[in-house]
């Protein structure tokens, strides 16, 4: 009966899919990353890479809003726009109140809705965003996050010279600001940029699984991966059944940053709710560095890790239609650093962005 | 250890209808997928590293001494000496790199103390000398210091006792 109602609407699937009627098209992606995962197997795609940890800064936290900033004016000219061109923002990042968000995007002097949805903050202001224009509340919105290897250290664990041993469940923060440009129609290019495109596919947004906050009970806050699993197998179990569709609809299913320990048990867990996602799964904090040589333990791990992964890989790769139809689930774990001392659990949340060329 | 004789498949994490049950057969499951350092090799290089700290320590000792310091004095300017090497090790980075190989065996001796005060107050500078250097440079080591004192005073007190029961 409930779920009847919400599809009344046209763009509401199962019960917690958006369909959309008119799907938002892609039409800019920028990417920065630092000097380690520019190294890494995903280096030669990335837009940008930022050799000096500081960007020229004083302090980590500007370094951060430093990346935010060029990540933005990337995408932005990359859609073959300028700022003015550009609606809303929608961003966030790690640090405590979003200061290298506000610090770093107010000189473009663009409407700003901050979300934090930890390392899952790509997916929720893609989803946020493809939502608001899909609805014709901005015509094009720019979705973007970050994140700093250092900046993350310093408030959630250590200073960074401190001596001590990783747990091998452990993953790597991700130093690097990604961001998509998300318009009502695709845009006219012109010069070098509308000859680089040249024959590539329009990746749209489809529709987004909005997830839900999932807690499995885990307190240990260096294995992130355990602590999210849960919540992609719940957001991926939802949008599939939404969508009545099985695992082999979308060419991929690429998780933010579960890394070594949480691959296994997100397909542990959903081949138990009878999906095996085995074959066509990948995750973004595996791919992005090499763990035998860059000693990264588990993975990638913070929202730059997807994000840069998207703006610089996934995309590049659906628009070569080496991939056409992916389900882009960045992962989340809701913790701070009261929480933890507070002995409360590290629960999980992770939201389904699905990305599709036009064929 | 007894979860290598008995593996928990994920159904049976997911069967469970009880929330806090769920949740203990998840941590148990995870505790069973997440791999972990070899205690052994990680003894072995905590006892390599820690011992050469020691040994080092222990030169600084018999040096000092031979220069003609009591041994009491000697034993703080060696004190003096692992800390200012920690410090300058900590300032250019190495430290934490030998930490990572050696865990317990650099945290432990004096050296990892100083250690975890010169990270903090590399960090944290850019907070200013008052709410950066002056409130977060124990943020590590203030446990250390002061449960170090707490402890030192309720063995004082003990020691009180038994000397005045002793009479």
């Amino acid at each position: 009966m409930k779920n009847e109602k919400k599809q009344e609407t046209g763009k509401q699937r199962g019960s917690q899919t958006v369909y959309f009627k008119n799907p938002p098209v892609i039409i800019g992606a920028g990417s920065v990353a630092g000097k380690k995962e520019g190294e890494g197997p995903l280096g030669a795609f990335f837009d940008l890479i930022e050799e000096d940890p500081m960007c020229g800064k004083e302090t980590w936290e500007e370094a951060e809003s430093a990346l935010l900033g060029k990540a933005a004016s990337l995408a932005i000219s990359n859609a073959g726009l300028t700022t003015k061109d550009i609606r809303f923002l929608v961003g966030g990042d790690l640090l405590g109140q979003l200061i290298a968000t506000s610090f770093g995007l107010e000189n473009l002097g663009i409407p700003l809705l901050g979300v934090y949805g930890a390392c899952s903050t790509m997916g929720e202001s893609m989803a946020v965003g493809s939502m608001l224009v899909e609805g014709g509340f901005a015509d094009k919105v720019l979705a973007i996050t970050s994140s700093h290897f250092a900046g993350a250290e310093k408030q959630f664990r250590f200073p960074l010279d401190y001596g001590t041993q990783r747990p091998l469940a452990a993953t790597w923060t991700v130093t690097g600001s990604g961001a998509v440009v998300i318009s009502s129609k695709p845009v006219k290019k012109e010069g070098k940029i509308a000859e680089e495109e040249e024959g590539l596919a329009q990746v749209r947004i489809k529709g987004v699984t909005i997830g839900k906050i999932t807690d499995f009970g885990v307190k240990d806050s260096m294995n992130m991966g355990a602590c999210m699993a849960p919540a992609a197998c719940d957001t991926i179990r939802a949008n599939l059944s939404d969508l009545g569709v099985q695992p082999d609809y979308y060419d991929k299913i690429i998780t933010g940053d579960l890394g070594l320990v949480g691959k296994d048990i997100l397909i542990d867990l959903l081949r138990n709710q009878g999906y095996d996602i085995s074959s066509n799964y990948m995750d973004c904090g595996i791919e992005i560095f090499d763990p035998d040589v860059q000693d990264t333990h588990a993975g990638g791990s913070g929202c730059g890790c997807s994000a840069i992964t998207l703006a610089g890989y996934i995309l590049r790769k659906m628009r070569k239609r080496v991939w056409n139809r992916i389900l882009f689930v960045p992962t989340g774990a809701l913790l701070s650093t009261v929480s933890f001392n507070e002995g409360q659990t590290v629960p999980g949340i992770a939201h389904a962005v699905m990305l599709e060329n036009d064929v | 250890m007894q979860n290598e004789n008995k593996k928990i498949p994920v159904s049976e994490v997911t069967s469970q209808s009880d929330k806090n049950q769920r949740d203990k057969m998840y941590n148990k499951y995870v505790k069973q997928m997440t791999p972990k350092h070899s205690w052994l090799s990680n003894l072995v290089r905590a006892f390599i590293i820690g011992g050469i700290i020691c040994v080092i320590g222990q030169a600084l000792t018999n040096y000092f001494g031979s220069r003609g310091a009591e041994k009491e004095l000697a034993s703080s300017y060696t004190s003096l000496s692992l800390i200012l090497l920690s410090v300058i090790l900590t300032g250019f980075g190495i430290y934490p790199k030998l930490a990572k190989f050696a865990g317990a065996g650099t945290v432990v001796p004096i050296t990892g103390f100083a250690n975890s005060v010169a990270a903090a107050a590399i960090e944290f500078k850019k907070e200013g000398q008052v709410f950066g250097i002056g409130c977060k440079i124990f943020t590590i080591a203030g446990p250390v210091i002061l449960y170090g004192i707490f402890s030192s005073w309720v063995l004082g007190i003990i020691y009180y006792i038994v000397t005045l029961v002793k009479g």
